[in-house]
């Protein structure tokens, strides 16, 4: 924008008073070196004068204005940031300043590792008190993608490390009003109830979250994310997974509506091989979703995989290894017995 | 029906490793071994290797190396356990694996490995499965994986397993088919497969295909080329890649060609680059399309690399 043009209109460096006493130093690239009129005449001119005080290792202020141009050429140069660094360090520079710097790159630059790596390391020198700036950075590079794992891999560092978590629960309910299907914000949910110090851990929250997420579900039963976020919600709980009225009915409603059923067959598929079982009103739900397939066998757990070998015909070889391996203990059982 | 234009592909590599001078290559110079170990490894897997200049391209790469031991992204920067193993790789292509002073870089990667077992990319300190994954690959290639507390690492690994059966960049972080690759890997390459439930992460990774047949690297999102990789490689190594389609991912992937110029996209009708035309090649190879090399899914190498590495 604006502060770039600015930037690129500045004299040349060989003209400028303050890089007089300094000699560029030339890209050499290897097999078939650079002809230099092909790319932009200050970008390489910007990069000769870098190396110059990279290999002279001068830590100084025109140096780190220096790094400033070269990074807004090209923020992919991770030894431009190193550099920058190591100025930073010596010059004991002022970090806020700094944030600043990442924060005008960031919109152009949201999947860039470095300016995440330096983010992260100006963040940590500065300690607790970044911890509300850094949470409203991310948030602010959410608003254009909310599932930037960068950003979320920060934000996470962030709260294990500067604090900050009162607000995140809500914050997740935010981004999953906004898009229901963001799968990063469900994985955040977990990352909240199991990692808030406050919160008590997934027992004191199982209750609201299973709640939280059947809403969900019912919204787009389409949705893969809250489908695996209940099974998570229950894995070191398969005895209330079964026997919870609540997850029966979700599949019931699902299955009796007009949405798409292959998440909640699968689900129940999960639920009939730990134990459950279904009632004559899920048994005929599920015969009817593909009522012309003849799928119907006195086994319910295998006419639900026909029935997906139909409707998820992608992952058909998925859905017959699953109806191979249904009774996992009867075959055990049968292995074992004893022909006298 | 499509088909691979192989000869395309190879002509368009080769024409991207001396257009040295336009912008784009520029702006990647600080990861030129990447591209390289990208566009090398393809030209291999289509049997065009010795296209290329051998001698000038090991002693560039012998160039990108420190004091440490670690290797640069190109001559001049700084040392990074990714460009290192860019560099290995590459030698292992050619065969010259002997021109690395083992002892001398496994010493610099045994440097990066944390307390907790995780690696770090560099003596910076960044911290992600991603460098697990590079450091075992890269010991294990000079035989050197005793260099590095192994038991240690996979505790690390292990503990960025999600719900879901999948792996992120870090504990508690979404679970991504990157990151699982890199995981996946570094458990096959130190046998220690039996962690993984492989039922679970098998069915994760087969949501990931999409109506179009391509793969995608997490729930709802787009399908991408490069996660015919990624999500691939870890099925085949989990035994589970019959749970895909794969004639849908082969024709995904074909369409994803430009045949009048060569190269490979991310998606239909996007901007080719090397990147994506490695993954897709490797990823067909994978799929067993016919005339390719064979590629060994942990180590992202011909077989026949691998198998005059470790079978000697």
């Amino acid at each position: 924008m604006d502060s770039d043009e600015d930037e690129r209109t500045l004299l040349p460096l060989s003209q400028r008073p303050e890089w007089s006493d300094v000699t560029p130093v030339p890209q050499n690239d290897g097999p078939n070196p650079v002809v230099p009129i092909a790319y932009s005449e200050e970008f390489a001119e910007v990069m000769g004068y870098f190396r110059a005080v990279y290999l002279a290792d001068e830590r100084s202020l025109r140096a780190l204005h220096l790094t400033t141009e070269a990074i807004q050429f090209n923020a992919g140069n991770y030894t431009v940031w190193q550099f920058r660094r190591l100025i930073l360090e010596a010059l004991n520079a002022d970090l806020h300043e700094e944030l600043e710097f990442v924060e005008q790159l960031a919109s152009k630059n949201s999947k860039n590792y470095q300016l995440w790596h330096h983010r992260r390391w100006v963040a940590e020198k500065l300690g607790t008190e970044a911890a509300s700036r850094e949470l409203e950075f991310t948030k602010n590079i959410f608003v254009n993608d909310a599932k930037n794992y960068h950003a979320w891999s920060h934000r996470q560092w962030v709260l294990q490390n500067l604090g900050g978590w009162e607000d995140e629960l809500a914050y997740c309910n935010e981004l999953l009003e906004d898009d229901i299907f963001n799968n990063s914000a469900w994985n955040q949910r977990y990352f909240v109830i199991t990692r808030h110090p406050g919160l008590g851990g997934i027992e004191a929250t199982i209750d609201s979250e299973l709640d939280y997420t059947i809403k969900s579900i019912l919204i787009k039963p389409e949705n893969e994310s809250p489908w695996r976020y209940l099974r998570g919600l229950h894995k070191n709980n398969v005895q209330s997974f079964v026997t919870n009225p609540k997850i029966s009915t979700l599949c019931l409603n699902v299955l009796t509506s007009k949405a798409n059923p292959v998440f909640a067959l699968s689900l129940l598929l999960d639920l009939i091989s730990k134990g459950f079982e279904p009632n004559q009103d899920l048994k005929n739900a599920i015969e009817v979703v593909v009522p012309e397939s003849n799928s119907q066998d006195s086994d319910i757990s295998v006419t639900i995989c026909t029935v997906l070998e139909i409707i998820d015909q992608m992952r058909v070889n998925y859905w017959r290894w699953r109806k191979k391996n249904l009774h996992p203990q009867v075959a055990e059982g049968v292995a074992n017995l004893h022909i006298h | 029906m499509g088909e691979l234009a192989a000869e395309k592909h190879a002509k368009y590599i080769l024409t991207v490793e001396k257009k040295k001078d336009d912008i784009e290559s520029v702006l990647m110079e600080h990861l030129r071994i990447n591209g390289a170990y990208w566009g090398l490894t393809t030209l291999d897997i289509l049997g065009k290797l010795a296209a290329v200049d051998q001698e000038t391209i090991i002693s560039w790469v012998m160039s990108c190396q420190h004091e440490s031991g670690g290797f640069g992204g190109n001559e001049g920067h700084d040392p990074h356990l990714l460009y290192t193993l860019s560099a290995i790789q590459i030698l292992a292509l050619f065969n010259k694996i002997d021109a690395l002073d083992a002892e001398k870089v496994s010493t610099y990667i045994s440097t990066l490995q944390n307390e907790d077992g995780s690696f770090s990319g560099d003596k910076w300190g960044e911290i992600d499965t991603r460098f697990s994954y590079v450091a075992i690959c890269s010991l294990a290639l000079l035989k050197q994986l005793d260099k590095i507390n192994v038991e240690k690492a996979v505790k690390y690994i292990i503990s960025c397993k999600n719900l879901d059966g999948g792996f992120g960049c870090t504990p508690g972080a979404e679970s991504h088919a990157g990151q699982i690759f890199c995981c996946i890997g570094a458990l096959a390459i130190t046998g220690c497969l039996h962690y993984v439930d492989k039922d679970l992460l098998g069915w994760w990774l087969c949501e990931r295909q999409v109506k179009s047949g391509g793969l995608n690297g997490r729930p709802e999102k787009l399908p991408d080329v490069c996660y015919s990789w990624w999500v691939l490689s870890s099925l085949i190594m989990i035994d589970r890649v019959h749970w895909i389609d794969k004639q849908k991912l082969v024709d995904f992937i074909l369409d994803c060609q430009d045949k009048e110029n060569g190269g490979i996209s991310d998606r239909p009708d996007d901007a080719v680059d090397v990147f994506h035309t490695y993954f897709g090649v490797a990823g067909l190879s994978l799929l067993e399309y016919p005339g390719l090399k064979a590629i060994d899914p942990a180590y992202a190498l011909p077989v026949d690399v691998i198998d005059r590495i470790f079978l000697h």
